[in-house]
């Protein structure tokens, strides 16, 4: 038994002392910002990434994944209180959540979130220990066609997949792969987009695009149309379900933790999209759909453990193929970088500890997070209480020192500026951020694999066709748009999303 | 029927779109196209600014037809404050250090939002410096002067 081998040295490096710490820290940390509307996980670890340069590869990554499963978990306290979603995914949350928290039911709602992401995480863990390796092994044999075609598939999918317009995502898309553009390129060293600017010449940093975009856009719009935020008043009473509601969720539960590993490996897709379609899924499997906005415990169940679900499977790629499905994983992919570690499918057998040590870490924060969330529920509902006007000073202190602390110069400082007003008017537009940001992380990777591929088959484009594993991905992508541009999935998706 | 152009959503999404592609493919005209067995530094930057001049133009006579409304305020006032007050933090971080960078930080971008208590404001700046010097500075040791020319 390889796997049960495998995940017995993984519990010996997640168990050290330090490990166990910043696992902790992270779980903490993650549902802080999770609970907090207005800061998401993306900013936070890109806030954070210079604090992890000063310990160990594997006990950075530990930390930067706990705060991004853990603000999953915060985000759904915030929609089932306030019936504000503390992060995007909790969106769905909201329906019920917060009519079974007004019916007196807050600690049921809170309980089944928990314990369905729990059953989540660990269904991922376990997925990720069987199903790694032998995608790790595949991958070895990919050639820079495949890894093209594949990486033309994520940007397709996040484009036709996220919220709003599908032809304005495409091109956002477009947006984000010039912008990965800008600096010396690697080939010939010519400087692009620089305005011959030296601190250009190494491109734009990711974090200082996504601190600009998420955490300086947003607050930006936050100030322009304030949020109305009732705080529950009642005390959280009752936490544990009763048999009722564990029979009504298990079902939900399960299919939303499979639908969530789906769109998980899909690169590309949110956690919202997960937990949209588990919403969507229940309400049609129920015998009764018109409990579903009046305090249905499945409309809680199954989208929390989709989120999770998807939240965790997004490291598959991550972690066997070296690509990034979310920004939030192309942070971690940097964080590896900086420590030197290269990404991509060898990262199992060259680092077999942060790997392994990773994923049980993964479990093991679930862990913690069932039995952190529960009693602390009381000191995440007061943090509510702290207004915005001081919470945004708080969060523009910590982006600026962060941003500065990267290269310990203004210059990123006046960019992400920029990057804010930019970020802003695309919000304004109704630009969708994600594929942009996701065009920008994959640009650099998708024109070196286009080159090389192109050089290899001697200027040959057909080689992407010819290529049985790369044409299969080209085959999804179109099959994902002709079935998105479909006029029936249409509907339904602009159902979802309105 | 009077189009007003001035808060069509699609058309500024598809003047935007299209004139970023139109701006790239300006300043990529001097780098190398290549050929597709080598493709040069100008390849990409000017095949992504065509698809983004196309996307637009869709874009924009979508929005001449279906005329949807921006929705929302424009926070002109936060939309000028805060950014300044980002590039007000990296000027004093060169010019008096961590601290006066820091409270200026603070009390601008308190300034951007609808209420402005003076106290409260300080009580918050003196909460995160205090945190943020133990933190950052104590803690990581990062290598800032707390005041130009003090410490």
């Amino acid at each position: 038994m390889e796997i049960f081998h495998n995940l017995v040295f993984g519990f010996s490096v997640a168990f050290t002392l330090q490990n166990i710490f910043y696992c902790f820290l992270g779980c903490l940390l993650g549902t802080l910002i999770g609970v907090l509307p207005g800061i998401g996980p993306l900013a936070t670890i890109a806030m954070l990434m210079p604090i992890t340069f000063n310990v160990s590869p594997t006990a950075a990554l530990i930390m930067l994944a706990g705060i991004y499963y853990g603000a999953q978990y915060g985000g759904s306290t915030t929609a089932i209180l306030v019936n504000l979603p503390g992060e995007t995914s909790a969106v769905v949350t909201c329906m019920d959540g917060y009519q079974m928290a007004r019916q007196g039911r807050a600690g049921a709602a809170l309980a089944i979130a928990a314990l369905g992401s729990f059953f989540a995480g660990t269904f991922c863990t376990l997925l990720i220990a069987m199903f790694g390796p032998p995608i790790a092994v595949i991958a070895l044999k990919f050639g820079p066609a495949e890894y093209f075609s594949l990486m033309l598939m994520g940007l397709v999918t996040a484009a036709v997949l996220a919220h709003g317009d599908m032809v304005k995502s495409l091109a956002m898309v477009a947006m984000g792969l010039l912008l990965g553009c800008v600096g010396s390129d690697v080939d010939s060293g010519v400087k692009r987009f620089t305005f011959n600017i030296i601190e250009m010449a190494d491109g734009i940093g990711f974090v200082v695009l996504a601190v600009g975009i998420f955490a300086l856009g947003e607050i930006i719009g936050n100030l322009g149309d304030p949020e109305e935020r009732t705080v529950f008043t009642s005390r959280v009473t009752k936490l544990f379900p009763t048999k009722e509601d564990l029979k009504r969720s298990l079902g939900p539960i399960v299919r939303g933790t499979l639908l969530g590993s789906f769109f998980g490996v899909l690169p590309g897709t949110g956690p919202a999209i997960a937990s949209f379609s588990s919403y969507m899924v229940e309400k049609k499997m129920s015998k009764d759909p018109s409990r579903f906005g009046h305090g249905a415990i499945e409309g809680v169940a199954g989208p929390e453990s989709a989120n999770n679900a998807d939240a965790q499977c997004k490291f598959i790629p991550m972690l066997t193929l070296g690509i990034p499905a979310s920004g939030v994983m192309a942070l971690m992919l940097g964080a590896l970088t900086i420590h030197g570690i290269t990404p991509g499918p060898q990262v199992m057998t060259k680092n077999p500890d942060l790997f392994w040590g990773l994923i049980v870490s993964m479990w093991i924060g679930n862990l913690m997070l069932v039995l952190l969330n529960l009693p602390l529920i009381g000191l995440w509902v007061s943090l509510l209480k702290v207004p915005y006007r001081l919470l945004f000073p708080a969060i523009m202190v910590f982006s600026s020192i962060g941003i500065y602390s990267l290269n310990n110069s203004p210059f990123e400082l006046y960019l992400t500026a920029i990057f804010g007003l930019i970020g802003f008017v695309w919000m304004k537009l109704e630009c969708s951020l994600a594929p942009m940001l996701l065009g920008f992380v994959l640009g650099p990777m998708m024109e070196e694999s286009l080159r090389r591929a192109l050089l290899i088959s001697r200027g040959d484009p057909l080689v992407f066709f010819k290529r049985p594993i790369s044409l299969a991905f080209l085959i999804a992508t179109v099959v994902i748009i002709i079935v998105m541009v479909a006029p029936a999935v249409r509907k339904r998706r602009s159902d979802i999303t309105d | 029927m009077k189009l007003d152009l001035s808060s069509n959503k699609d058309f500024w999404a598809g003047i935007m779109f299209a004139g970023t592609g139109a701006g790239a493919m300006f300043v990529a005209r001097n780098y190398p196209f290549g050929t597709s067995l080598h493709m040069g530094p100008g390849y990409f930057p000017m095949v992504l600014g065509g698809i983004l001049i196309a996307f637009g133009i869709y874009v924009m006579l979508r929005g001449l037809r279906k005329n949807e409304k921006i929705q929302g305020n424009w926070s002109i006032r936060a939309l000028v404050i805060l950014p300044l007050s980002i590039v007000i933090f990296g000027v004093l971080m060169e010019l008096a250090g961590f601290i006066p960078a820091l409270a200026a930080l603070v009390f601008i971008s308190a300034a951007s939002g609808r209420e402005f208590r003076f106290v409260e404001v300080l009580l918050l700046t003196l909460f995160l410096g205090a945190l943020s010097v133990a933190l950052f500075i104590w803690g990581l040791g990062l290598p800032y002067p707390l005041i130009k020319g003090l410490a």
